[in-house]
């Protein structure tokens, strides 16, 4: 089954010729089968070869496809490598992709007041999208050579920007003001981006990370000769020993490329912009799958990171620091989903420090139970906005739990996942890289430890508001209803994943029980050669920093309830007293303004300058026109000497003639 | 006394030269031409080229300069410009044009600047063979294909004059069926 | 006798000739008159030939000059009867209304 890996990629390829040729055609329901069908098969395969590999004690299958190019010593050949890694990433890609493509096929539909059915006007479209975008993440997993992983980034990019910029026609959104009682001036926010420019947001942020990536693997090539995973890492500690800086310099831009694709700072920031994108598409590439490429890329590549210990350490402050920002700015954040979209900035920062501090095994183990409860959240707030007619502003919700019941406890269920809830997947996933950063440097663990305390007050915020309470809108509210039947399938099973997610990954103290997760992915630690960071910390140590951890989120989901259920007035008190750090949170601390003024604006200017200044003027008029009007000129003049007259012509020749006999008579 | 023949000569070959130019009448030029012909002839039997000089006086004398008359004739002796003067500005420049070129040639004569391959054709030989018995065994062994092709320049030249002659008697004729 | 006058007596006669026939075609503008003196400078060509023929012992020279006679003598022919029938539509035969090929 591992042989055939390659239909893992090619059956949503299938999928997008199919949804993108005679989609629109063949109508909704058709696509509504076929979409999500190709990924499941993708799912289907990878499950086969995963219990194909269990059962043989295979660490690894090469799958050989073609050689792209053989250019003298330069061989690029295709192969996929079937490992353990990348197993798991198709498992995660394909098994949440397929839930969040069913879900699609409800989502993207509208159903009026009589019960008709409006799928949306490019349903094809979107299909063939985010099939698309499928294969791409898998080609990137897949490739066994630095460059398959490359082509693929880039495509995921691409259909990142596709599907973020979806609904092209729509324009920026304005923002209500956060009001903070009377006497008070409201706090102005800045209007939400079009779908068009978040896309473009999107693909430029991205581009100058894959600059970075590209950089790095072209000195990969140069230091190392072949681009293949196992030949670079085989030669990996030779030349580490020879020449460390190149192993710094080529992680280095290795990681600025993940910066970029995996919304860290400073290149987050196209991230919650990207929310302009259907929800399905936020659930899936911008939580789920495409944004822990950088995840990936940086677990394969550890045998590079574990000899670049200055650059290790980076990632994993650049994680803490970027966790810690994220989540202070999802506390004041009005929009459901770019809470969502911070709690995951601030939720990657976490798996980078995991793999900054060496623990693999622990970042790819929170990517996978950030991959369920992430997805469900956003898939519920999307069943929310479908309920209630795409508003996706907080204020205007609340008591929905009466009306959408699945969706109100697969959204807790979330919550407390993404919280650390104790026995959730999000906490033991969570304090394994917690336990790892107090083993390596506790300073990191204590910035842990906080942005575990926002993230659970924020996110339980966005429950009490958006659920409990009073109605805000009583208009909204009337309208609202439950989703349907593949909305809350998707919602169910990815509840049910988030709960249970955790036996994947227990911690070795406990019980006793096997840390599947560890196990399996111990043939990833096989190269290097100071084996696996897993935690050895003393049991009470483990035992206080487990407790810590749980007390910490129980704490946040309290104080969350405090503030929002009990005595609402407490929030606008504290906003209004502490109005300026309010307003600059509120104001995602003006980085996107910062941005514009130093990059953008002066980006644009350079490019309105050089189109109208160089190519309109001087290409076009100069350079063009007056080349045209200078042949024409000579072509003018020259043809005077064809006057007509045979005397001149007769003239021209005798004195060409003397020219010629005074040369041979001179030499 | 060779020299002072050959000057003699040259002399009366320029002096026609120039009284073909520089000649109102059309017909006093083609007179002055036959002149110039007639003294290259001579100049050709001092250098030993009898066969040529009979050819010249045939072919340039005897055809060519009647062709001229004929047409000369045929279009009437008022063809051509009203010459006021011959000293203009422009007829200055052009003779100057010529001058530089005479210089340039004839500097190259004296600097002994031109070579060439010496074959044996000498005095003696000639005067064994016979010229034409000479130029002949040359012209048909080694030279042949030249001679063939000159026969077909012939050939051509004399068909395209009689077309370009009978297109004038076919306009004729259709023009008078259009009557 | 013969040998009195050296080659370059010669050589240089044919270029006085030449001259002057060139001088000629680019002085006059009768048509008649200036097919006269390209034939007054292909004589002088001639002459060349003829007189390196006597003075390199080859008989190439003489051989050039038959070649040149026949070409000549075709080429007037033509001239002249490409000359009569452009009479026939202008009435005066000036070299200078010969000019519709201008521009």
């Amino acid at each position: 089954m591992a042989q055939l890996m390659w239909l893992t990629i090619a059956l949503p390829i299938v999928g997008v010729l199919f949804n993108g040729i005679v989609g629109r055609r063949l109508g909704h329901r058709v696509v509504s089968l076929v979409g999500p069908l190709v990924v499941l098969g993708s799912f289907l395969i990878g499950a086969g070869a995963l219990i194909e590999l269990l059962v043989q004690g295979e660490e690894a299958v090469l799958v050989p496809l073609w050689t792209w190019a053989a250019i003298g010593s330069f061989t690029v050949e295709i192969n996929l490598l079937v490992d353990h890694l990348s197993l798991l990433m198709v498992l995660v890609v394909t098994g949440v992709g397929f839930l969040i493509h069913v879900y699609a096929t409800e989502y993207m539909v509208h159903k009026d007041e009589s019960g008709h059915l409006h799928p949306d006007r490019d349903f094809a479209r979107f299909f063939t999208f985010m099939n698309l975008f499928i294969a791409s993440m898998l080609i990137l997993v897949l490739g066994d050579n630095y460059l398959m992983m490359y082509v693929g980034w880039e495509l995921v990019g691409v259909c990142s920007y596709l599907l973020i910029g979806f609904w092209h026609d729509r324009p920026d959104q304005p923002q209500d003001p956060i009001d903070l009682g009377e006497g008070e001036e409201p706090v102005r926010l800045q209007p939400l981006l079009s779908p068009a420019a978040s896309g473009m947001k999107a693909f430029i942020v991205n581009r100058v990370g894959d600059v970075g990536f590209a950089l790095g693997v072209f000195l990969i090539w140069s230091t190392f000769g072949t681009l293949q995973f196992t030949g670079v890492f085989e030669q990996a500690s030779q030349v580490a020993e020879v020449t460390p800086a190149i192993i710094t310099w080529i992680t280095l831009l290795l990681f600025i490329g993940a910066i970029g694709k995996s919304a860290q700072l400073p290149l987050y920031v196209w991230l919650p912009d990207a929310m302009a994108g259907p929800t399905p598409v936020s659930a899936l590439i911008h939580a789920a799958t495409m944004v822990t490429a950088g995840i990936y890329m940086i677990a394969r590549s550890n045998v590079l990171y574990a000899l670049a210990p200055g650059v290790s350490m980076t990632i994993a402050f650049i994680g803490a620091i970027t966790a810690l920002f994220a989540a202070t700015i999802a506390l004041v954040q009005v929009d459901l989903k770019r809470i969502l979209a911070y709690s995951t900035i601030s939720q990657l920062g976490y798996m980078f420090m995991a793999v900054g501090v060496g623990a693999y095994a622990g970042a790819m183990f929170h990517l996978t139970t950030h991959a369920f409860f992430k997805a469900l959240l956003f898939l519920g707030a999307g069943s929310v906005m479908h309920a209630l007619n795409d508003v996706i502003d907080i204020r205007r919700m609340g008591g929905l739990k009466e009306k959408m019941r699945i969706t109100w406890l697969t959204f807790w269920i979330g919550g407390l996942a993404l919280a650390g809830f104790p026995l959730m997947s999000g906490f033991f996933s969570k304090d394994e890289i917690l336990a790892e950063a107090y083993q390596d440097l506790p300073i990191l663990w204590v910035l842990g430890i906080i942005t575990a305390a926002l993230t659970a007050f924020y996110t339980f915020r966005a429950v009490f508001v958006a659920f409990h309470g009073q109605p805000r809108d009583q208009r909204l509210y009337d309208h609202a209803h439950e989703s349907g039947k593949a909305i809350t399938f998707a919602l169910i099973v990815l509840a049910t994943l988030s709960i249970f997610g955790g036996l994947l990954g227990l911690p070795a103290f406990l019980f006793d029980l096997p840390n599947l997760m560890d196990n399996w992915l111990e043939p990833l630690y096989a190269t290097l050669e100071h084996g696996a960071e897993t935690a050895h910390l003393a049991l009470t140590v483990e035992l206080v920093l487990f407790a810590t951890s749980a007390v910490v989120a129980i704490a946040g989901i309290a104080v969350a309830y405090l503030f929002y259920v009990v005595k609402p007035s407490i929030p606008q008190n504290l906003a209004r007293s502490t109005r300026p750090i309010f307003s600059l949170l509120a104001n995602k601390y003006y980085v996107d303004e910062l941005y514009n003024a130093v990059f953008v604006k002066p980006g644009l200017t350079l490019a309105r300058n050089m189109a109208e200044g160089i190519d309109t003027w001087l290409i076009d008029n100069i350079l063009v026109d007056g080349l045209a009007k200078v042949i024409g000129w000579c072509g003018q003049q020259l043809s005077q000497l064809q006057s007509g007259y045979l005397r001149h012509y007769a003239l021209a020749t005798f004195i060409g003639v003397l020219v010629v006999i005074s040369y041979f008579f001179l030499r | 006394m060779g020299q002072l023949f050959f000057l003699i000569v040259a002399a009366i070959a320029v002096v026609a030269a120039l009284g073909v130019i520089f000649n109102r009448n059309v017909v006093h030029s083609a007179l002055a031409l036959l002149v110039n012909f007639c003294s290259l002839a001579v100049l050709y039997f001092m250098l030993n080229a009898q066969f040529l000089a009979v050819a010249q006086i045939l072919v340039y004398a005897g055809a060519i300069v009647v062709l001229f008359l004929f047409v000369v004739m045929l279009l009437g002796a008022e063809l051509g410009e009203k010459i006021s003067s011959w000293l203009t500005v422009q007829n200055a420049f052009l003779a100057a044009l010529g001058i530089i070129l005479l210089t340039v040639v004839g500097t190259a004569v004296f600097e002994n600047y031109i070579n060439g391959a010496r074959g044996d054709f000498t005095t003696e030989a000639v005067r064994e063979y016979g010229q034409v018995q000479m130029i002949g065994s040359v012209l048909f062994t080694d030279y042949v294909l030249a001679f063939q092709l000159v026969a077909v320049l012939l050939s051509v030249g004399i068909i395209g004059v009689v077309w370009l002659a009978q297109l004038h008697l076919k306009r004729q004729s259709q023009g008078e069926l259009n009557d | 006798m013969i040998d009195q006058v050296p080659v370059s007596f010669y050589l240089l006669l044919g270029a006085i000739l030449f001259s002057i026939g060139a001088g000629g075609v680019l002085i006059r503008r009768n048509t008649i008159i200036i097919l006269m003196c390209v034939e007054m400078m292909m004589n002088s060509v001639n002459l060349t030939f003829v007189a390196f023929s006597r003075y390199l012992d080859s008989a190439t020279g003489q051989i050039f000059v038959f070649m040149i006679m026949a070409v000549a003598a075709v080429e007037v022919a033509i001239g002249l009867a490409l000359l009569v029938e452009l009479n026939r539509h202008k009435r005066a035969v000036n070299i200078d209304e010969i000019n519709s090929l201008k521009g």
